[in-house]
């Protein structure tokens, strides 16, 4: 509980413990000093100036933090940035081609995928990975047969992308986009 | 989150020798699970010792099955070709679970040893025996709408809530297990316990123990099994209830049968009592009703969550039905779902 | 130098910030890093009611990093607030479970979070009372109701009306407690300098913010500025002020560094609002053929004891359907629960889920298509006010769904489809929302490149506001919409109305207008001369806001929804959700179908997932996360389609728009909810419509 632990005692709060990493962000190398507690999502966010991941709910419930690592989507905010010195992390920043965007990126504006847009680079992200998991074949809960290449119609894509939440509702863009890119 | 040291041992035996004797030293797999319970105040670990780049992140074919590492992540799990053509039904269950990005992350060994999402073991300003023994237990009389119906005692009303767990305890997974006392293998169900008087200890793991494989024996009719999952969101939430099945049918009648319960109980729940009615039955929804009374009448439901009853022996059935159909099933059938 | 240009209201011009939000470079609040920051972390109450004794500041601050602990006995004073709720540390008072009591400030969010756990805090509790009901003791008239509504109407003889009907619909309806629960949490980042005070925060209105905070903190407005270009979500959350922005601004003050403060997701469920739980008895009289003679709702709703928020649950029954008697009300009663507030269509979202129910109800009464009921209660003028529609096509709508939903020759039987293991049934309800305009200002500038800077502190919180906005200077400047820049977002610009009650548009749109005609008069003045400094011309609605003719304005929709119900699990689900929207002149097609998408997308949710679960013993809302508190996924709504029917109305603003933020969300519920009585015969009165309500 709030306050349980007796913080006058001698062993009651510990110092916290640094670490000096070299992270690899969109193909960048980035040194950095991290507190152990932090999060990957934090270290983007506060210290790398990479906003674009965003918090949602900081517990794996949302996706907004989505980000790749080593080609995989994964959850920035459960991710201990201790733990990643050695993958390859790209964000939402990194998808794009300098000035070109990347044909997810322009398939969401086209198909008025986003709205408020805080969920939007999660989503990207997460599209841009579940994009490489249908190609490699891996199936997904609504896979009629597992035993055959998936192929990515549009229930395919919803479940595929369910991690991502957006109150906005705009899953029919969502969806659209990312079956253009698929096709 | 208390501050923590960081340590990646070598070897299994470095990591097992890393968290010997002691108690706020926790592995860390996927973090899927331990970092939520970390920032939520659950999990106050001194010392982290990462395992990740130790475990095993093999699937191999032995005579008798599949050696699955404990560090192989539930997507790689899920879309391995091996996995998909011999354990189906394990597949289907970890496809049921969490998201693809958590199913890129978690791990085999951590899936097993998540803990409950019971709302008060998740909030430290709440009593909860599994997270302070001797608080109390406020789910009792609170809001228990997505706990236990099963197993449950007085102390802990929790279920345990992994779709995979609940495959491997119908599929008589053993567990390979390293520990300061040596390696050795625990049967799945068996790994988790019911809450009793000790419901901070989910499972029968002795301190510093660390799951190394999964071993998934041969099933020779894995390919007629189904695992249904009940759930209140359409995709990404939590089991309801939760039915794994195999059933092995021949002239009408049930040979053999594999089926596990989750969302019922502080254990993926093999239904020991519905198997052991229908071994020999007719394969007829009737006899899958009276398999499902077998083991619900072990049931003790409590107030908010007795449609918990109705809803098993409905799935129960259906599930065993559409396995039983003559030649009309194969796995690759797509599940109806709305 | 004018050109003429094809209209751009009404074109579908692609979101203007679309490149920033896809490519991570939309600046959200908690985005800001001013030089020596440091990071806020509150600390909640953990008892429901009582009072703080004591808290162990002292310990606290002496932990690495950490720069400061606040409480109410070391907070800074404000100035007393008309708004308990922000009264932020200024008492010991606890009046609900979650109020923020502390703050811890520290050089990083790692040692604030721990040291905010670590904070001993003693209670003097006190028995608390969470638990609404309708003959709750306390229960009473509140003078008005949200929006400044009346809280009771009554016209004719109701009682005596509904005792002589032939045929009676009594039921009574509950929705449960829901969270607006935007991506976006709540954030601000406080920067003092001198005596000014600049706030990057996540709101929905920056000049109504401004006006909130200054004088807490005893300052002229003027010395407070609000900078928020793109907020993420707010669905009236983010509306008006709440305790975690004070707090950061008093976090900043007393640590004299610039601090930034997150709401974590948990703390939203305790400090940014909720939309109230309603009980709501509904009753309907009507003759055989289904024409009501007497409508009757009565809400019951709750708040908290630090502020009364009255939700305005009744007040579309008011517009909706003709009947001589009829009778509506409020009552309200103050538990110690967190403050309820704004959420998507306050009154109008639970209300009309139960009026369209009783709707159902009385049509099957009735024997009549639940269609062809409402065309047949259609009124020509609005019931209670007997004010002219300024334009109601609630009918139209009623038959474009039908006809592009496939209605016609609907079996009512419930109960007698199946598809596969699924029982499918389809429900239609109407819905309504009002039409509402605020004054603002808005200054309007060229410059010698011929390119032109519209200014207005509105609020773009996804509803495409900066997008549309660009359109309306565009025509009314004559120009095509890439030479117009919109800056919102931002108190250094023109004041302007918060994006709230679905009124920026007219609000926002009304003032662009103006501004841009007022320029190009002094251009043409100029004889389309600019100067090299550029020039500007500036507009304010309150005088043409002030002395709008009386009409009852409101946009009107119905909704059809598909279900299918799992024979065997009782699982719920939406196959198909199409609505027909009357909302005036829409201006940005693209934009407006995500509006409305996204309205009944969140209405499905109403219908199925959301709840907000009272912990009765310890008085907080128990599911407080995103795997607790269901919101939908992309699985969950397959097939949503949304049109609108052309309405030309004179009597709005230039525009000729409604608006059409909220009207999505409203009479979604009752359209699932009829849909599953269809379905499975079972009416199922209390939302959400969850499985452990229809397995059997």
């Amino acid at each position: 509980m709030n306050g349980e632990t007796d913080i006058t005692g001698a062993d009651g709060v510990p110092d916290p413990v640094t670490a000096d990493l070299r992270l690899s962000v969109n193909g960048v190398p980035r040194p950095v000093t991290v507190d152990t507690r932090e999060t990957l999502l934090d270290t983007l966010r506060e210290h790398l100036g990479l906003t674009g991941a965003k918090k949602g709910c900081d517990h794996g419930q949302c996706g907004a933090c989505t980000v790749l690592v080593d080609g995989r989507r994964a959850l920035s905010c459960l991710t201990l940035t201790v733990t990643a010195d050695d993958v390859e992390i790209v964000t939402v920043e990194g998808l794009a081609d300098g000035d070109a965007l990347h044909p997810l990126q322009a398939a969401f504006i086209e198909n008025d995928a986003l709205q408020c847009g805080y969920c939007t680079p999660g989503q990207l992200c997460s599209a841009a990975g579940a994009l490489a998991e249908a190609a490699d074949g891996w199936p997904s809960a609504v896979t009629p047969d597992l035993s055959a290449p998936p192929r990515l119609d549009e229930t395919e894509i919803r479940e595929r992308m369910s991690g991502n939440l957006c109150r906005c509702g705009a899953y029919p863009g969502i969806v659209a986009a990312v079956g253009q890119v698929a096709r | 989150m208390r501050p923590f040291t960081y340590e990646r041992p070598a070897d299994v035996r470095s990591a097992v020798a890393a968290a010997a004797g002691r108690p706020d030293a926790a592995y860390l797999g996927g973090g899927t699970n331990l970092v939520d319970l970390m920032r939520l105040g659950v999990a106050t670990p001194r010392t982290l010792v990462d395992v990740t780049r130790i475990s095993s992140r093999a699937i191999e074919e032995t005579g008798g099955g599949l050696l699955i590492g404990a560090g192989v992540r539930n997507g790689d799990l899920a879309a391995d070709p091996l996995v998909r053509r011999a354990q189906p039904l394990l597949a289907r269950a970890v496809l049921e679970g969490a998201s693809g990005q958590i199913r890129n992350m978690a791990t085999v060994a951590g899936n097993l040893l998540q803990r409950t999402r019971c709302p008060y073991f998740q909030d430290v300003t709440k009593p909860c025996n599994k997270r302070l023994p001797g608080s109390g237990c406020p789910a009792r009389t609170g809001d228990h709408r997505n706990l236990a119906i099963l197993g449950h005692s007085e102390h802990c009303v929790a279920t345990h809530p992994s779709d995979m767990a609940v495959a491997l305890a119908a599929l008589d997974a053993l567990v390979h297990v390293e520990g300061p006392g040596g390696a050795r293998t625990v049967p799945m169900p068996g790994l988790h316990r019911l809450p009793g008087d000790e419901p901070d200890r989910d499972t029968v793991l002795a301190p510093g123990e660390l799951i190394t494989a999964v071993e998934v024996p041969h099933l020779p009719f894995a390919a007629r099994s189904r695992y249904r999952k009940v759930r209140d969101r359409a995709s990404f939430a939590f089991a309801v209830v939760s039915v794994a099945a195999a059933l092995d049918v021949a002239g009408g009648v049930v040979r053999d049968c594999r089926i596990a319960l989750g969302g019922v109980a502080h254990a993926p729940w093999r239904a020991e009592a519905a198997e052991a009615a229908l071994r020999g039955a007719a394969a007829t929804p009737e006899e899958f009703a009276r398999a499902a009374d077998a083991e619900l009448a072990r049931s003790s439901p409590l107030p908010r969550n007795a449609f918990k009853a109705p809803l098993l022996r409905n799935v129960l059935v259906r599930t065993l039905t559409d396995l039983a159909e003559p030649a009309g099933f194969a796995e690759s059938e797509p599940v109806e779902t709305p | 130098m004018k050109t003429e240009a094809r209209p751009s209201v009404g074109a579908a011009l692609e979101r203007v910030e679309g490149v920033e939000k896809v490519t991570g470079r939309a600046r959200y609040a908690y985005e800001n890093f001013p030089d020596e920051l440091a990071y806020a972390v509150p600390v909640q109450a953990t008892v429901a009611r009582g009072t703080v004794l004591a808290a162990d500041v002292d310990a606290v601050v002496r932990l690495p990093g950490v720069i400061a602990a606040v409480w109410h006995g070391n907070a800074p004073r404000l100035a007393p607030a008309d708004n308990a709720e922000l009264a932020v540390l200024q008492s010991d008072r606890v009046s609900y479970r979650g109020q923020y009591v502390a703050v811890v400030v520290a050089e990083t969010l790692q040692c604030a979070r721990e040291a905010a756990r670590l904070l001993r805090i003693d209670y003097d509790a006190e028995p608390h009372d969470v638990e609404l009901r309708a003959d709750h003791p306390e229960m009473y008239r509140p003078d008005r109701v949200n929006a400044g509504y009346p809280a009771d109407t009554e016209l004719g003889d109701p009682d005596a009306a509904l005792a002589a009907a032939p045929v009676l619909v009594d039921a009574t309806y509950r929705t449960p407690a829901e969270h607006n629960n935007p991506m976006e949490p709540h954030a601000t980042v406080a920067v003092w300098s001198g005596d000014g005070l600049t706030l990057h925060d996540s709101t929905q209105g920056v000049s109504a913010l401004r006006e909130t905070i200054a004088p807490l903190f005893g300052m002229p407005p003027e010395n407070v500025r609000v900078i928020s270009p793109h907020v993420g979500g707010g669905f009236g959350s983010k509306g008006a002020a709440l305790p975690p922005v004070v707090l950061a601004a008093l976090a900043a003050k007393h640590a004299g560094r610039p601090v930034k403060l997150a709401v974590t997701r948990q703390q939203m469920f305790a400090v940014t609002g909720y939309r109230t739980p309603t009980i709501q008895r509904v009753r309907l009289g009507a003759d055989t053929g289904g024409r009501l003679t007497a409508i009757v709702h009565e809400a019951f709703e709750q708040s908290s004891r630090l502020r009364e928020f009255a939700e305005q649950t009744t007040t579309p029954t008011r517009v909706m359907y003709a009947a001589p008697d009829r009778r509506t009300a409020h009552r309200l009663v103050r538990l110690d629960v967190p403050t309820p507030a704004w959420m998507r269509a306050p009154g109008e979202a639970p209300g009309m889920f139960a009026l369209e129910s009783a709707m159902d109800e009385l049509a099957v009464a009735c024997g009549i298509d639940p269609v062809e009921l409402r065309i047949r209660n259609e009124p020509a003028a609005e019931p209670e006010s007997g004010l002219p529609f300024s334009s109601r096509n609630l009918v139209a709508c009623l038959r474009e769904g039908a006809r592009r939903f496939g209605w016609a020759g609907r079996d009512p039987t419930p109960a007698a489809r199946t598809r596969g293991r699924m029982l499918v049934g389809t429900g239609v309800a109407a819905s309504t929302y009002p039409v509402y305009r605020r004054p603002s200002r808005a200054s309007a500038r060229c410059d010698p490149d011929d390119r032109f800077t519209v200014r207005i502190a509105a609020a773009d919180i996804g509803t495409g506001a900066r997008t549309i906005l660009t359109q309306v200077a565009a025509d009314a400047l004559r120009v095509t919409p890439d030479r117009v820049r919109v800056e919102v977002g931002d108190t250094a610009l023109p004041a302007a109305s918060l994006a709230g009650g679905s009124a920026g548009t007219a609000s926002w749109g009304t003032a662009v207008v103006r501004a841009c005609e007022a320029l190009l008069e002094e251009l043409d003045r100029r004889g389309g001369d600019v100067p090299a400094e550029g020039l500007e011309a500036t507009a304010d609605t309150a005088e043409e806001v002030g002395e709008q003719p009386e009409y009852a304005r409101h946009a009107f929709g119905a909704q059809f929804a598909e279900v299918g119900v799992d024979l065997d699990t009782g699982e719920a689900r939406v196959l198909r959700l199409l609505g027909v929207f009357a909302a005036g002149r829409i201006v940005n097609p693209v934009t407006a179908r995500s509006q409305f998408v996204g309205g009944m997308t969140m209405g499905m949710s109403m219908a199925l997932l959301e709840e907000s679960v009272m912990d009765h013993e310890f008085g907080d809302y128990l599911n407080h996360d995103l795997a607790q508190y269901h919101v939908p996924t992309a699985m969950d709504l397959p097939d949503v389609q949304a049109y609108w029917i052309e309405e030309d109305d004179p009597h709005l603003n230039p525009l000729g728009a409604k608006g059409i933020g909220e009207i999505g969300i409203v009479g979604t519920a009752a359209a699932v909810a009829n849909a599953v009585h269809h379905a499975t015969g079972v009416r199922v009165r209390d939302l959400p419509i969850r499985l452990d309500k229809l397995v059997r």
